[in-house]
């Protein structure tokens, strides 16, 4: 008999409406797995506002709100203050958006919601542009797609600007845990969503969900495609725990041709800009090798990990106070004062 | 006790006699002191709740909408633009039908820029859903704040509240006002108990997509609400009269309106100025009342075709405009009476826009004219009173 390495429950119910081979239907599928149903969720504008079907219908076993496009990061800063105002500190809060909605239009509410510490769970699960509108491009589509906003045209009109870094905007936060996964990796998804659960204060995780709709892609080949993702090294699987990096996968490199190829995105893209962006990702990955070197000599040195500071006494959402080491607390300020 | 404070101030003590679970907040001039209020009460141990400082008047919104979705009472505070850039979320918080209470310190649009009173930020927000309670006096912000969660949070509503108090006039002039004992407040207004809440024990989904063939009849069902809140906000302030002793009109607060031939109707603080004047005219002899609209939304339709019968002249002051159209005021009373048998002449006076003083000169010249357009018919749908004429001179 094997061992299943993926739990067996569902909060994900059968009968969603999104397209076939949806890559955010896998990634809501093992997320909820790792959360449970202790979890309240909020979903913006995005595919999954639409995914759980038409009221009164709704494939999700766990409590959801709908919030309008900008707001998940206040929404979920909102839900967790009203169980806290309850005394409902047991309860994961999770923001669930796309990456328009992340990168975009949401990014002031979810670096508000960051930078106030609050303690929730941010996914933002990345089919790399504006899906459910009709494949517009986003700031997190990569250089050289086509979408509906960036036609090919008779001059190459294709998307010009490098995918936004929504990861290292999240360090730059001092965000505890930031993580990439990708559906392709369900056992690793899952650990980096329990261990979020597990960490005091903000966490986001970036998911990489193919969409065969909007990349001009076999449905079948969802699977496929993320794993090529992360055998490129176009979709580094890592994560950066209270400042320190680690590369979860280190595969051999592949060739960002059979990745490009599969998808009809890129199918104008002339060989030479192919290898050009094939030298750009070799030198993203070197750069992160580095970090992970780095933050590991910082750590020798006593420099990392950091530790969030916390001097309202315990009163900040989730009771992040606990978590704090390296200042005292406005109470210990007074007792020492006195 | 009774204490001599600003209307922000007084906002500030009826959001916390009102325990509520989350406060969520960005500063704006004129709103600033009542955070700042807040803030110190919880500074000091006053007030228990969670206060989300957020980045944003959109988020302060998002915020309480979803605080409330789990079943906590929430309260927030903004003014003009920050109140503009909550439209989204307004709509949201109403259609959620989520009885948050917020206090909208009334100041004019830019540009150019005013931090002074007008009546466009919250008038702007009139098809929202939220109802509009606009305030006199600093007693009445804070005994309508506490009210508002009140008439909001009956099952039989479940709709927000925006109560609008006078830029300066309001939120930065100190009166005497009595603030309740904390136990008669409680014992006035239950906690908040909704009937659907964001619930681990019993999931629920809220806002999911609905298709034509069911969007209508939520909207029909906001409709019967705000109907039903008509009703609620007149028992709720005979309520809260035999708790503590004042009442504030409920949907119009009628002065000597009796026998009037001649009524003022007015909004706000310049309700204030007109009280005086109908004073000093009834006392030279004149039958004139004021009539001051309290609630904007739900509109007391009825209220004011009974406030007019009998009467020759109406003047409807309006401290905002709809450009391209008349003053809102107008515009809605004139709806109200259009189809009954007996109709007054109605008259539409523009005073006040973005904070300029209106006296009791301007009421006196206002009823002078008011009277003479009765007698010899209208001279125009509206007037813009003290105006700058180009070139120079009033």
């Amino acid at each position: 008999m094997g061992r299943f390495t993926i739990p067996r429950e569902e909060y994900m119910r059968s009968g969603h409406v999104g397209c076939q081979g949806c890559g955010a239907c896998h990634a809501m599928r093992y997320a909820l797995k790792a959360l449970g149903p202790r979890t309240i969720i909020s979903i913006p504008a995005c595919c999954w506002a639409v995914i759980p079907g038409v009221w009164p219908s709704r494939n999700l076993d766990v409590p959801m709100m709908n919030s309008a496009f900008e707001v998940t990061g206040a929404s979920i800063s909102g839900i967790r203050a009203g169980l806290d105002a309850q005394g409902k500190r047991d309860i994961q809060v999770v923001g669930w958006a796309g990456d328009g909605g992340t990168a975009d239009i949401g990014i002031q509410a979810l670096s508000g919601m960051v930078e106030r510490g609050t303690n929730v769970i941010y996914i933002m699960y990345d089919n790399e542009a504006y899906m459910n509108t009709g494949i517009q491009r986003s700031s997190s589509t990569p250089v050289g797609a086509w979408t509906t906003t960036t036609p090919i045209g008779s001059t190459g009109y294709w998307e010009a600007d490098e995918k936004k870094d929504m990861a290292e905007i999240m360090v730059a936060h001092r965000t505890p845990y930031v993580a990439t996964a990708n559906i392709a990796y369900p056992e690793d998804l899952i650990r980096k969503v329990r261990h979020a659960m597990e960490v005091q204060g903000p966490k986001f995780i970036q998911i990489y969900a193919p969409c065969p709709t909007g990349w001009r892609m076999d449905p079948g080949r969802t699977v496929e495609i993320a794993r090529m993702a992360v055998s490129t090294h176009l979709w580094p699987q890592y994560e950066v725990d209270h400042g320190i990096y680690t590369i979860n996968l280190k595969p051999k490199k592949t060739d960002l041709k059979e990745y490009v190829k599969l998808q009809g995105r890129f199918r104008h893209l002339p060989a030479d800009f192919v290898d050009a962006w094939e030298r750009r990702v070799d030198r993203n990955w070197e750069r992160l090798l580095e970090k992970e070197r780095f933050t590991r000599e910082l750590v020798e040195k006593g420099l990392l990990p950091f530790h969030p500071l916390h001097g309202s006494s315990g009163k900040r959402p989730g009771g992040v106070g606990s978590h704090s080491a390296d200042l005292p607390t406005a109470d210990e300020v007074r007792e020492d004062g006195e | 006790m009774r204490k001599v404070i600003t209307g922000n101030h007084a906002t500030a003590y009826g959001a916390k006699l009102s325990r509520p679970g989350v406060i969520s907040a960005y500063p704006i001039t004129p709103q600033t002191t009542i955070v700042e209020h807040i803030a110190d009460f919880i500074a000091d141990g006053e007030l228990s709740c969670e206060f989300v400082k957020v980045e944003s008047e959109h988020s302060a919104m998002a915020a309480c909408i979803s605080a409330q979705n789990t079943g906590a009472r929430t309260f927030t505070a903004t003014s003009a633009h920050g109140l503009a850039l909550m439209h989204e979320m307004l709509m949201w918080a109403a259609a959620g039908r989520l009885p948050i209470v917020m206090v909208n310190v009334n100041r004019a649009m830019g540009p150019p820029w005013s931090i002074w009173a007008d009546h466009l930020d919250s008038v702007a927000q009139r098809d929202t859903g939220w109802m509009q309670v606009y305030c006199e006096d600093n007693q009445e912000i804070l005994d309508t704040t506490i009210m508002s969660f009140k008439v909001g949070e009956s099952r039989d509503v479940l709709m927000p509240t925006m109560i609008a108090e006078d830029a300066f006039y309001l939120s930065h002039t100190v009166e005497p006002v009595d603030i309740p004992d904390q136990e008669d407040v409680d014992a006035f207004l239950p906690p908040y108990d909704p009937p659907f809440k964001l619930d681990v024990d019993d999931p629920k989904g809220f806002g999911s997509l609905v298709m034509p063939n069911n969007y209508m009849e939520f909207r029909y069902l906001m409709k019967l609400a705000l109907d039903r809140a008509r009703e609620r906000i007149v028992e709720v302030d005979r309520e809260f009269e035999e708790a503590f002793g004042r009442s504030h009109g409920g949907l119009v607060d009628l002065y000597r309106c009796e026998d009037a031939e001649y009524l003022i109707v007015a909004v706000g603080t310049t309700s204030s100025t007109v009280r005086e004047v109908v004073d000093q005219l009834r006392s030279e002899g004149e039958k004139v009342g004021l009539a001051r609209i309290r609630v904007f939304r739900p509109f007391p339709v009825d209220e004011v075709r009974a406030m007019v019968r009998g009467v020759k002249g109406v003047a409807v002051l309006d401290r905002v405009y709809s450009f391209g159209a008349f003053g809102p005021f107008y515009t809605e009373l004139i709806a109200a009476l259009y189809g009954q048998d007996e109709r007054p002449v109605i008259k539409d006076y523009l005073v006040g826009i973005g904070g300029r003083d209106v006296r009791s000169k301007h009421i006196r010249d206002i009823y002078s004219n008011l009277k003479a357009v009765t007698r010899d018919g209208l001279d125009s749908e509206t007037e813009w009173i003290d105006l700058n004429r180009p070139g120079g001179g009033a």
